[in-house]
Formats: structure tokens, sequence, C-alpha cells
């Protein structure tokens, strides 16, 4: 009967394009996109807090919008192209502006949401280049941040737009670097 | 938390996933952003997932004959960004901005979100107050389902189980007319503790005609045409809509949780309602 045919719980191919590598994993239905990217392709970047889609910290760009990825089933970004944090420094390590912004401002303490936080941001920033405060706090409502009380990421929002409408320098004369702001080095 | 099993198919017509809609413990998955966490806290445990996202020529928002049609995998985030919508029913984008967060708005839908009909959510209060139809694709052909008929109880619609809403019609808003949704949210969800709309027409000085909305007070979301008659005749002022308003909640099995009590929530169903029309006739004067 075509019944117990389509109900059989067999393995999906999925296949997509993350940070611009394409990648080709088998996937059980019920596996949600957050821990296709994590578990199978080990990018650890984007972060499970709440698993309720409510925090935010696993943001991604899914065809170039801001998704959560623990509400997206992977079989569902079958052929989609999808963007997550480690897809925002350069090859050299140069930071996005938007991670820079967090870096001069202190945006983040722990880090835990701020590959969301930087995600969210990207997508804010690209829907209003010019957003006021009030526009930030709106556009970040569905990440939150147990650290900073946001002050500081609000910040890093403005400033990161003023570097990409080109009103900043990338690297803000007044802050004194005491570590190169290098990704990936520890 | 991961959902129960389920097996998954992305048929690639309507009449495909009609088709596979035959096997009773199947649900149809759009966004998912209602489906998918009731799935992960296992309140729904389909056995069979229909992803209607690969069906082509879905997602749309058009206008035609006084009616805004908006395709099943429209997604909030393209309604919220639609010139069309903002011109012809501008509280349709006012209410879509109330919706979850950003990312949410990005992958929800107004035909799910209608078809999953939550007491709390936003846009059946929207519906109801513009009017219009879910048009339906099942193994009988297509029909349209009234939206004032539509909301049965918590959770239930008119829709039979192996039909999908194919496209969501509403009526624009009429000229002249003013239309505003008021909200009074549960701060961590943003769900609606109270949430009404209205669309009022001015005939000179007074009410011509309103139509309004309401969510998040009963088990789902209704029109209290008592109020909608008491204020034909009403000069749009604040007294005579606050007198009028007083009966909204009455006759309505009135919900009470750890958030709200029915009595509170009555008390934000007079005030909201008086807000919305009051904002809607301010709106209509231009």
């Amino acid at each position: 009967m075509a019944q117990t045919q389509t109900r059989e719980v067999g393995l999906h191919t999925v296949t997509a394009t993350v940070n611009g590598k394409r990648y080709s994993r088998e996937v059980e239905p019920r596996q949600l996109l957050v821990y296709f990217i994590r578990e199978q392709l080990g990018l650890t970047g984007t972060h499970v807090g709440c698993d309720t889609s409510q925090c935010g910290a696993c943001t991604i760009l899914l065809d170039g919008i801001a998704v959560k990825s623990c509400t997206i089933l992977a079989v569902q970004a079958d052929g989609a192209d999808i963007k997550t944090i480690e897809g925002y420094a350069e090859a050299n390590g140069k930071l996005h502006p938007i991670q820079q912004a967090f870096w001069e401002e202190h945006g983040l303490q722990c880090g835990f949401c701020t590959p969301g936080m930087v995600i969210a941001i990207d997508q804010l920033l690209q829907d209003n280049p010019t957003p006021t405060e009030a526009d930030v706090r709106r556009g970040l409502d569905g990440n939150l941040c147990r650290c900073t009380g946001y002050q500081n990421i609000v910040k890093s929002a403005l400033s990161a737009g003023r570097k990409l409408r080109g009103e900043e320098p990338f690297e803000k004369p007044d802050v004194a670097m005491s570590e190169p702001a290098v990704a990936g080095v520890r | 938390m991961f959902p129960a099993k389920f097996a998954y198919a992305a048929p690639t017509s309507l009449q495909e996933a009609v088709g596979l809609l035959e096997d009773p413990d199947a649900k149809i998955l759009a966004g998912g952003h209602s489906l998918l966490p009731l799935m992960k806290l296992r309140l729904a445990q389909p056995k069979l997932l229909v992803d209607i996202g690969r069906i082509p020529g879905l997602s749309y928002i058009r206008s035609e004959d006084g009616q805004l049609a908006i395709g099943a995998m429209t997604t909030y985030r393209e309604i919220q960004f639609s010139q069309e919508v903002a011109r012809v029913a501008p509280v349709l984008v006012e209410a879509v901005h109330e919706v979850g967060d950003p990312q949410v708005r990005a992958k929800g839908t107004l035909a799910g979100a209608l078809a999953h009909a939550d007491p709390a959510g936003d846009l059946p209060a929207v519906v109801l107050a513009l009017g219009g139809t879910a048009r339906a694709v099942g193994p009988n052909g297509e029909r349209d389902l009234d939206f004032d008929s539509f909301f049965v109880d918590m959770l239930t619609t008119t829709l039979q189980e192996r039909e999908i809403i194919r496209e969501v019609r509403l009526r624009v808003q009429p000229p002249g007319s003013g239309a505003a949704y008021q909200k009074f949210d549960q701060p961590a969800s943003h769900y609606a503790l109270t949430g009404v709309c209205a669309v009022v027409t001015l005939t000179g000085g007074t009410i011509g005609s309103a139509r309004i909305g309401v969510t998040g007070v009963g088990p789902k979301a209704y029109r209290p045409t008592a109020v909608e008659q008491a204020l034909v005749g009403k000069p749009a002022e604040e007294e005579a809509v606050k007198a009028a308003v007083q009966t909204v909640a009455d006759g309505i099995d009135v919900q009470g949780d750890i958030h709200a009590s029915p009595e509170y929530r009555a008390h934000l169903a007079r005030v909201l309602t008086r807000r919305a029309v009051l904002q809607a006739a301010q709106r209509a004067r231009g």
C-alpha cells in the first residue's frame, strides 16, 4: 500500500553550499539544520541556546535571509546557500566590519550569543543601512544575551552600520588594540 | 530536542500533496515555525510531513478584483516588505510586524498561521477585521472558506483533514476607511495577551461601519458583532466609542493563565478595542 511506502523513515541526502563550500550528507528527516551544521559539517560557531526558536544563538543566513536553524529541518535546506559565522571573517583572518565593531565596542562578554547577534545585525543592516538605536533594539528582538545588558551590542550594531556606510574607519583610531584583531588565533 | 521519527515527502504539486495527505497521520509543513516547536516538544507526532515548500508558485502577493491574494508559502517577511500590501492593506503590515521576531518572520507564513489557528496569534484578528477567504484545495477540488466562520475552536478551523490553504484572499481596505491593530503582548513570547484589529469607515463625522477582530481573549479569534453594530452612527470620539465597546468580551469563554486572568483579558479587550477603533477612525480621516 502506498501509505507504508511514503511513511518509510529513510535517510535523505542534503546538499547545501555553506560559506561557499558544497557539502553533501545523509540525514534523518528529523535532523535539525543546526545539528546538520554543527555535528555533520563540524561548523560549531552556530550555537544551540534555547532550542525553542527564542534566543537566536543558532541564527544563520539561509539563501541570504537570517533564520533560526534550530527550527528548520536539514531536509528543508537541501539545495540552499547557507552562511554561518565561519563565513564572516576573510580567509586571512581579517574580521568582518560587524565583528570588528563588536571587538572595538566590547559587544561581547561570554560570546555565546555573538554569532547569532552578528548575523542578525547583518540582516538588520541589509534591510535598513541607517538604523536608529530604536531600530537596532527592535531588530535584535529575536536574539537574547545574558551577559551584556545589550548596551554594547547596540553600540556595536550602530558602529558596524557606520563602518559599512564608510562614515567610520574599519579600525577606530582611538581603540588601543592589545591584540591583533584576527579570527581563529588562540 | 528532537521530534519523534517521521517520514518526509516533498511533493512538487498541490495535487501530489493532497494525495499524500491520505495518510491520517500526515501533517503539512510550510514555514514550520508553529509545527516544528510542537514536534520538538512531542506535542505533535505526525508520521509523515508533507513539505509544501518545494511546490513552485506558492509564494506571491497580488491585488486582483478588490482583493489581496497571498500565496500559501508567502512569509511574514515578504508581507512586511511588500509595497503592494502597504498600499492596499497597510494594517496587515502593521500586524505582521508584531509577529515573533525578524528571524521567525523570515520563515513563518500567513496561511500556515491561519491554518494553525493559535488562539493568541495576531493574524486571525486581522483577517476577521478585513474579511476574506482561505482558498483551499483538497481531494474534491477547490473551495473558499469564509474567515467569518473559519475559526471553530482552539487550533481548529473549517479546513478538512486533507485540505491545504493554497491562497489567502483578503478584502482590501475600502476607500475612506482606516484600520489599526492594537496589541498587548506577553513580553517574552510576543504572543497576544489580547490583540484587536478594527477597520472603520466614516460617514460625515460618525462611524459608518466597523469590522473588528479580537484575538488572545477566547479559545478562538472572533468578531464582536454586537459592538460592530453599536458603533454605527456613533461619533468617532473617546466617550461614545468607549461606551459602545463595553460588551466586546461578553458571551466569550475568556481564557486565563499565569500571564493574565480572564478579568484582565476582558479589560484589555475593552481598552484595546476602543484604541483600535479610535486609531482606525483617525486614519480614516486621513
